[in-house]
């Protein structure tokens, strides 16, 4: 089944620019419920009401307010908010070049893959461009009133933006003062690193599933026709030992895992 | 704040765990003609009657306009067992995850009485270049994760599940046919070779939008324009604390 563009641009490099369609890369797999009344098992309707009064406050009444500190509001109009809104734009501008990690993991938010629209050669030519240099591009745009900072990628044949935070919501850890205490013992980080590279391995994502989304949607299924099954709490047990025998008997149970294998 | 317990081996490593990301800047709240903040309310279909969190119930829609309805009890019923486990099934080379996967960044600092099971795993993930790749639960939902270690602190980046994303092929994306032109190719590399930095700098990210935002706020606020008063919501903790006193003070504890 083939997706739908949700945007079209044109990437712009100096003065080439380069015609995408922008697809979402991301699934919406979120189990979604709705708010029902117990009794008639139909929909809830919602307002908005003032908490003071108990009245229903009218959609064309609602304004948007900015809270400065707890319980200090100042409102914000809808022409004060228009004016603030940046000017539309087809251009995802690349500024400049990084190399890859040079952004960190922490500022990725959503990514959107970028088809060719029209010549292929040209963008297919730019991928494999990012692929040798092993670059990636800085991006900024404007997408439906909204503005962008993102990552331009190749990966594969293709090209792909990664969306980008605001710097000042995101915590470094360089900020951060680094847990101290004594000096580790040489015998104990010798056995860490054993066991760390014992499960050493590449990254694959396939490995994984959201079993307890499975779980919930099949529970789902079976509850629709009545046959629902008794469910019981499991509560895990375990035993508390010293760090050095659990390092201890890991260790020596990955050497055993090892000869039988 | 939720607590949990990282094991890899036999091994366990007590932690707690914060978000890295601040709440958004930009938040707007919905507020009446007069400024008092809106808040949302249930209302009976058919009687129009106002509804308690008693009388409602969560409904999943089978079919249109045909429910299931799933109580918190069954809901916490279907989660794992092992639910303060952050399990590390591998230890992965801490570049190789692809940006598409990334969703949000948790810190994760020494819990329990002591840190040393903590430093011993950052240090040789540090050392390692190594990134563990974990699941876990947390309020009901399962969570896969890739931890990474830096400055001798541990943070946990969700990561999107393989079936969350789409490929170039299920998007119909065209299929490279032959290599194209190596000159257009050629042009690219140079362009890229101009427009790098020898050393890169990330001036450009920047949100100029709340910027713009908080500007306005600000000015209206000193010549009293708009601004209204309340008397502040008592659960007001999570929004006056900043995460960064927290963090530190929850690092600080272990010391």
């Amino acid at each position: 089944m083939a997706a739908r563009a949700i945007w079209k641009a044109k990437l712009k490099l100096n003065g080439t620019r380069i015609p995408v369609d922008l697809y979402s890369a991301v699934v919406d797999r979120t189990v979604h419920f709705n708010i029902l009344e117990e009794k008639t098992m139909n929909r809830v309707k919602q307002h908005m009401v003032n908490p003071e009064t108990g009245k229903e406050v009218p959609s064309d009444e609602i304004q948007k307010a900015y809270e400065v500190e707890p319980g200090t509001f100042v409102i914000l109009h809808g022409d004060e908010l228009e004016s603030l809104e940046p000017e539309p734009s087809r251009d995802i501008e690349i500024t400049h070049f990084v190399p890859p990690a040079t952004v960190d993991a922490q500022m990725f938010e959503r990514p959107y893959y970028l088809g060719p629209d029209g010549n292929q050669e040209t963008y297919f030519a730019l991928a494999e461009a990012l692929n040798s240099k092993e670059k990636e591009g800085i991006a900024r745009w404007v997408m439906r009133k909204k503005e962008y900072s993102g990552v331009l990628r190749a990966e594969g044949d293709y090209l792909f933006l990664v969306t980008l935070r605001d710097p000042k919501e995101v915590v470094s850890a360089k900020d951060l003062p680094t847990p101290a205490g004594r000096d580790l013992d040489h015998k104990e980080l010798k056995m860490a690193t054993q066991l760390v590279e014992a499960l050493e391995g590449e990254f694959d994502p396939t490995e994984f599933r959201d079993e307890y989304r499975d779980r919930v949607l099949e529970f789902i299924e079976k509850k629709a026709k009545h046959k629902a099954p008794k469910l019981h709490v499991v509560r895990s047990k375990r035993a508390t030992t010293s760090l050095e025998s659990a390092l201890e008997r890991s260790v020596k149970q990955l050497k055993k895992e090892k000869k039988a294998a | 704040m939720w607590s949990g317990t990282i094991t890899f081996g036999l091994v366990s490593v007590p932690v707690n765990l914060f978000p890295a990301t601040r709440p958004s800047r930009s938040s707007l709240r919905m507020v009446g003609p007069d400024g008092v903040p809106l808040s949302r309310r249930y209302y009976s279909q058919e009687s129009g009657r106002e509804l308690d969190d008693d009388r409602m119930i969560r409904g999943y829609e089978i079919e249109k306009g045909k429910y299931v309805p799933v109580t918190d009890e069954e809901l916490e019923r279907l989660e794992p067992k092992k639910t303060r486990d952050i399990d590390v099934r591998r230890f992965v080379e801490q570049d190789s995850i692809p940006p598409i996967y990334f969703e949000r960044g948790y810190f994760l600092t020494p819990g329990g009485e002591t840190e040393k099971a903590y430093r011993l795993l950052a240090e040789t993930m540090e050392k390692e270049g190594r990134a563990g790749i974990a699941t876990f639960v947390m309020r009901g939902k399962e969570y896969l994760v890739a931890i990474f270690s830096k400055n001798g602190i541990l943070r946990a980046e969700t990561l999107r599940f393989a079936d969350e994303l789409r490929s170039p092929e299920n998007i119909g994306l065209p299929k490279k046919k032959k290599g194209p032109p190596k000159a257009a190719v050629r042009r690219f590399e140079k362009l890229i070779d101009k427009k790098s930095e020898s050393k890169p700098t990330l001036k450009e990210i920047k949100d100029e939008e709340t910027e713009r935002l908080l500007k306005l706020v600000k000015k209206k606020l000193s010549k009293g324009k708009d601004v209204v008063e309340i008397e502040p919501e008592k659960d007001e903790e999570g929004k006056v604390v900043d995460i960064m006193e927290v963090l530190k003070k929850s690092i600080a504890a272990k010391a």
